[in-house]
């Protein structure tokens, strides 16, 4: 056993085998934690709430139910960080927007009563584009998040806080969601774990939507093993989330040991076009040649509309967001600005509320859907989605995974990229398909750049098929070692 | 660009007040990504179904059983401004109400 200055280095499985054994309190487990916190967060401002006397609280609790004989669940306290998109009950719940600032949930969140069923420790809230919108972390009205490899630089997003907070070794798994690749992407630029589940595999009752065509929660970690173990609390059927899939749960960490001989690997030519930067084409080539060596069969596929995918996505997701959106109105929950009538208090309250990114996804959606446009834009989206749908349904026809690029480049300095409306959005043209198609993508570490700035590889399956992402996963990862390096000492 | 008219009319139709730095934003913001969005004229769609949902389900009714909903104590917790049970807002026509 390792010392506790150490602990924070310890995998999900390992702490909550030894919390359930009585080995270690799950107090001693928060308060490693919280100290790692305390030392590495003011630099990187990967939380917007951290309140360590409710995880202690939480902490105390679980060691109360083990003194007395209970036997405790799969996440016996492991520390869990919660983008701050999902619904805690009596914490804070801002999804990084002014127009929530003072918001406190009523309920707790389908998953969040999974994690405290399987007797994890809520671990503070993460830090987010608003509302999810975002590929950097830096559209948060509350503050940027930085990578842990290098704080001048973006974590990616939106989900950016979580994966920093398991990058920096300060919670060792987080929940975030995907909308158009908020988990992967920042998963790739951070180096660690981060899983698009199947939609429909995970309910979002809890979770403030976005695009609810495309929207998941998903998890981040350190370790494709420890990915299945929080996936295997999260996944399955509730019946007030009417997408939520009536599939049966796999035991995931069974898939974990499989390898991949004879795995059929797609290699899809399009992930690999000239926007994708030399050195992240170069470290895929070489995940793809490890994998091959250990005995899976890799082909060329065609995934020929690929390039549409942005497009698509922003008709589809803004369309969406501007239906979704509607309910953050001054009136019921929100933030309200003074008015002398209800017209002006609903437009002004919005108007405060909503930071810049928030407004245009508002107005591209409410654009595509008026009168005069639908056909030409949002109608003419959705049937191009088909045809993406479509492509990876002959692509899976002859190969059960495909691998590529998660992100065209590694994390660029912070401010490069979110002013400049089309460059942030390009960031996301290898995941986007993905959340169109409904299909689960993980992004797995697989190199860094000269400079160490991490490079994921992406992992996509067909839908619940999740054991093959994470059998791939964990086979690369007993054959690299890119997941157990850190990026603070 | 966009036309400027096309802005302030969506920006009234999605209830959002806009700043003179938004709105320059928006209609050089806006007219980029519809540039980029022109890109999908290329594709072939004729006959092609739309998809508005990944998943093959279809609804299906849930038994009609009561379950608790959330406390009305609850659901004002946030609240802005209320009377009583009640969200409290002003004058739906204006005027001092």
């Amino acid at each position: 056993m390792s010392s506790v200055d150490a602990l924070h280095r310890e995998s999900a499985v390992d702490l909550a085998r030894a919390c359930a054994a009585g080995e270690r309190s799950a107090r001693s487990i928060a308060d490693a934690f919280l100290a790692r916190a305390a030392s590495v967060e003011p630099g990187l401002d990967a939380f917007l709430e951290l309140d360590a006397a409710r995880v202690r609280a939480q902490a105390d609790a679980i060691d109360a139910r083990r003194d007395r004989g209970e036997t405790l669940g799969p996440l016996a306290g492991v520390p869990v960080a919660i983008k701050d998109l999902i619904a805690e009950r009596d914490a804070p719940l801002t999804c990084g927007s002014r127009i929530l600032e003072n918001y406190v949930s009523p309920y707790d969140a389908h998953v969040i009563e999974r994690l405290r069923a399987a007797d994890a420790v809520l671990f503070g809230r993460t830090n987010l584009d608003e509302f999810a919108m975002g590929s950097t972390t830096e559209t948060s009205a509350f503050k940027v998040t930085k990578n842990p490899w290098d704080p001048a630089r973006f974590p990616g997003g939106s989900s950016g806080g979580s994966a920093v907070a398991v990058a920096a070794r300060m919670a060792p798994l987080a929940l975030g969601t995907e909308t158009g690749g908020s988990i992967r992407q920042p998963a790739s630029l951070c180096g660690v774990y981060g899983l698009k589940t199947t939609y429909g595999r995970v309910s979002r009752y809890g979770a403030a939507a976005y695009a609810s065509s495309l929207d998941q929660i998903g998890p981040f970690a350190t370790s494709a093993a420890d990915l299945a173990l929080l996936l295997g609390v999260i996944a399955g059927r509730d019946t007030r989330d009417s997408t939520s899939a009536d599939e049966p749960v796999p035991d995931y960490a069974a898939s974990l040991g499989q390898g991949v001989e004879g795995l059929r690997i797609g290699v899809p030519r399009e992930f690999f076009g000239d926007g994708v930067d030399p050195e992240v084409r170069a470290t895929v080539e070489r995940a793809i040649e490890t994998l091959r060596g250990l005995g899976a069969e890799t082909r060329d596929v065609s995934l020929p509309h690929t390039e549409y995918g942005i497009p698509v996505y922003y008709l589809v997701a803004t369309s969406e967001a501007s239906s979704n959106l509607a309910r953050y109105d001054g009136v019921h929950y929100t933030t309200r600005a003074d008015a002398p009538d209800l017209e002006h208090l609903y437009t002004r309250s919005r108007g405060d509320g909503f930071g810049l990114e928030v407004k245009k996804r508002i107005m591209l959606g409410t654009f595509a859907l008026s009168a005069g446009y639908y056909d030409a834009y949002y109608k003419k989206a959705q049937q191009v989605r088909t045809l993406i749908r479509r492509d990876f349904d002959a692509a899976f026809a002859d190969v059960d995974v495909l691998v590529g690029p998660v992100a065209p480049a590694p994390a660029a300095p912070l401010g490069a990229v979110v002013d400049d409306a089309l460059a942030m959005y390009m960031m996301d043209v290898l995941t986007v398909t993905a959340n169109l198609a409904g299909i689960c993508a993980l992004s797995c570490p697989a190199g860094f750049t000269e400079g160490r700035l991490p490079i994921g590889v992406q992992l996509l399956a067909p839908p619940f098929a999740e054991p093959t992402l994470l059998r791939t996963a964990a086979a690369f990862e007993a054959a690299t070692d890119y997941s157990r390096e850190e990026p603070i000492a | 660009m966009v036309d400027p008219s096309v802005v302030d009319s969506v920006a009234a139709l999605a209830r959002l007040d806009l700043d003179p730095a938004q709105r320059e934003r928006l209609i050089s913001d806006l007219g980029k990504i519809l540039a980029h969005i022109e890109m999908l004229d290329r594709v072939d769609t004729t006959d092609v179904p739309i998809t508005s949902h990944p998943l093959d389900a279809t609804d299906v009714d849930a038994a009609d059983e009561p379950i608790a909903s959330l406390p009305v104590a609850e659901g004002l917790r946030n609240a802005p401004d209320r009377e009583g049970d009640l969200f409290r807002v002003p004058p739906v026509l204006g005027g001092d109400g």
